[in-house]
């Protein structure tokens, strides 16, 4: 079989650059071992000149933030007719924006935790003292507040009392126009990554985070030693088959493909929360989704090779 | 496909119970993230604090290199001494003597760029706990040094003049008094990283009475003197006393940082124990970019190309300086007579640490007032470097950072200042 030519696209202008590059490569070196031509390249002004000169077999995508993850990139692929390894434009879109896609899980009877999302305009005409005030007694403490549409941990903080919830928001809206204010559940913090290898999407086994500092915020992410990882997560199977579940429902019902990672979080009666799904998930070598392929016992060279192939007949 | 491992806990550091404490102090952090974006060719870079390299004469280097590797080509490529080429050391002791230092070629010791010096420094003095009195701000890279020795960094209040003496002398005796070590007051005088500004001459003669009366010593630290627009800066505080004070100079801004060549200049009981700790810690300092360097100053005229430099990064500042006037009118800026570095405050509420991604989606990056305090302060302060943009994209990074600003301002109006 001749070597799949795969161009990886990682960087970009995002203040998640960095943690791109790293998925980036450990994807591009992984695909490499396997025996594909894996080429990097960040996204710049001749990133379309050299596809369609390159023509790549699949593009794999480990761009964060917007471009990568809003559908953008996706709907130019797809008009290209270039074959890229993950969910297309429709279904990205629907999981980069936070809100929409918590209710449309919501219709599917997918337990998420009740929010409201906030544009940076209405604060212009509403009193913003009044509408925080609202917000925060109706939701409760602690909640949280975070960008509806960015990765990583960046803007996001847990607001324990009203005194920091102006300032969170502040901080939010310095990465999205809209923020999304969310009651904040108290439990365990759990990550199902989902990969379909050609029978189907399948959830691999969850991923309990136990961050140190009790936060799982960018230092706790990318620091190795930061973090305690429990694959499998330390909960019963029956929540562990609910999660697995709901994150199969979330897969399917935003209509993504390939590979996915739903967060929740599981409160102390063992339901799972909803929180959000991402279809660039972190390739970093402390990142969610290939801890789980390898706790599945699958080799990370091997699966994403496997991925990459069956974009290419998608 | 095959099975590989089964699950588990796993903290992806297996030397987590083995790391000394001080390692605890060293994580990653979402500003450094950002600066990843400050590579990208479209982001004008406020942030780093680089030379103009373009300015050199590339020629000159090119020779320099020929004649290097025609004449001492053995040498360069050989192990050297833990002190330094003394040839270097030699052409240094030129160097110092424009600023009216002066000193014995066997007092100088080449380091691998001045802040190995200060690491060699700190590793020497700095226990835990011990105090070192800085300006405030301080510079970033003696910031995490300090706080890497896990030293109590103490800023002593700074204006347009320099360091205050009297708050020197207030806040090393209120030390003492609570029973701390002092045992160093690290100062940038010339146009100093961050802020811009110059110690004057009175001040300098103050400062170094009051260390000396309270057994502190001064590591005076002028990568920038060299680098005035119009008026040199008064000499340095080394040129007064040569027992209390430790020089550290740098080639990085009058020639290039890639070559790491910086020295130090100490009393002669702290110079034994600084190349004993050179050697220690890296054997040599690396003989090419030393030769490189010695050979640069034997063939060019390198006085020349720091009046390049100066004139160059005069018509950067002003470029700067009209830009902050038209974009940022109720921001206050230092206005520096000399080096890279513009300091703006913000009005009270702004944090510039959280607008930097904000900035970074504007295409301009700068360095947030926090990386130059090691207490906490600084987020209403920004960084400006205004020496490695072009002039005209000085000025286009300081209008989109107004963008910034002015979307700031509106966020801290609709949600209050005392949020």
């Amino acid at each position: 079989m001749a070597a799949l030519k795969v161009l990886v696209l990682a960087g970009g202008i995002s203040h998640e650059r960095d943690v791109s590059l790293k998925s980036g490569r450990r994807v591009a070196d992984a695909l490499t071992d396997a025996g594909a031509l894996a080429e990097i390249k960040e996204p710049d002004g001749e990133l379309v000149g050299h596809l369609m000169a390159t023509r790549p077999d699949v593009v794999w995508s480990t761009l964060h933030g917007a471009v990568g993850e809003d559908g953008t990139l996706q709907d130019l692929l797809q008009l290209a007719g270039i074959a890229f390894v993950g969910s297309n434009s429709a279904g990205a879109r629907l999981a980069w924006n936070k809100p929409i896609a918590k209710v449309l899980l919501a219709r599917e009877g997918i337990s998420t935790p009740q929010s409201i999302t906030l544009p940076k305009s209405s604060f212009r005409e509403l009193n913003a003292e009044s509408v925080l005030a609202m917000v925060g007694t109706e939701l409760g403490f602690p909640l949280t507040v975070k960008p509806a549409k960015s990765g990583s941990a960046q803007g996001f903080t847990k607001v324990s009392e009203p005194k920091g919830f102006a300032k969170a928001m502040i901080d939010a809206f310095a990465y999205c126009d809209q923020v999304m204010v969310e009651k904040f559940v108290e439990g365990t913090e759990l990550a199902v990554s989902i990969i379909d290898l050609g029978d189907g999407p399948v959830a691999l086994p969850a991923v309990e985070i136990v961050p140190e500092s009790g936060e799982f915020g960018y230092n706790e992410r990318y620091t190795p030693g930061q973090t305690n990882y429990y694959v499998p997560a330390r909960l019963e199977s029956t929540v562990l088959e609910e999660a697995a579940r709901i994150a199969l429902i979330a897969h399917r019902s935003l209509g993504l493909s390939q590979l996915s990672r739903v967060d929740f979080m599981v409160d102390e009666s063992g339901k799972p929360w909803f929180l959000e799904v991402n279809v660039t998930p972190g390739m970093t070598e402390t990142s969610l989704l290939p801890q789980a392929v390898l706790a599945e016992g699958l080799e990370l060279s091997d699966t994403y090779l496997a991925l990459a192939r069956l974009a290419t007949k998608n | 496909m095959t099975k590989t491992r089964a699950g588990g806990v796993t903290n992806f550091d297996a030397w987590k119970h083995a790391y000394a404490a001080r390692a605890e102090n060293l994580a990653v952090s979402e500003v450094r993230a950002l600066f990843s974006v400050v590579s990208r060719p479209e982001v004008v870079s406020l942030a780093g604090g680089m030379p103009d390299v373009a300015a050199l004469d590339g020629e000159l280097i090119e020779k320099a290199f020929e004649s290097m590797m025609a004449n001492r080509r053995n040498y360069a490529l050989q192990y050297g001494g833990g002190q330094g080429d003394l040839r270097l050391r030699e052409q240094i002791q030129g160097i110092m003597a424009l600023e009216g230092v002066h000193g014995s070629v066997d007092d100088i010791t080449v380091t691998t760029g001045s802040q190995h010096a200060l690491e060699l420094i700190s590793d020497l003095f700095l226990d835990q706990g011990d105090v070192v009195l800085v300006e405030a701000p301080s510079y970033v890279g003696a910031v995490g040094i300090f706080r890497h020795k896990e030293a109590h960094i103490e800023h002593v209040f700074t204006d347009e003049h320099g360091i205050s003496p009297l708050a020197l002398a207030e806040a090393a005796d209120r030390l003492a008094a609570e029973g701390k070590k002092i045992k160093l007051l690290y100062l940038v005088p010339n146009f100093a990283n961050p802020s811009g500004v110059t110690l004057t001459a009175e001040r300098r003669v103050e400062v170094l009475e009051i260390c000396k009366e309270r057994k502190i010593l001064i590591i005076e630290d002028n990568p920038y003197g060299q680098l005035y627009f119009g008026k040199e800066p008064p000499k340095a505080i080394r040129s007064l006393d040569d027992s209390n004070v430790v020089y550290l100079g740098s080639f990085s801004k009058i020639l290039s940082p890639g070559l790491r060549v910086g020295y130090v200049l100490a009393p002669p009981a702290i110079r034994e124990k600084l190349v004993l700790a050179n050697e220690s810690a890296i054997l040599s300092p690396a003989s090419f970019a030393q030769m490189l360097v010695s050979e640069y100053l034997s063939i060019a005229d390198w006085q020349k190309q720091i009046v390049t430099f100066r004139d160059l990064y005069q018509t950067k500042r002003d470029a700067a300086l009209t830009a902050v006037e038209k974009y940022l009118p109720k921001i206050q800026t230092t206005r520096p007579d000399g080096g890279f570095f513009l300091w703006l405050t913000m009005p009270t509420g702004l944090n510039s640490k959280e607008m930097l991604p904000l900035a970074v989606n504007e295409l301009v990056a700068y360095t947030p007032g926090t990386a130059f305090f090691g207490d906490g302060r600084g987020a209403e302060n920004i960084r400006i470097c205004f020496s490695h943009p072009t002039a005209e994209n000085v000025g286009v990074g300081i209008e989109r950072l107004s963008r910034v600003l002015n979307q700031q301002i509106d966020l801290l109006e609709t949600f209050g200042e005392g949020n």
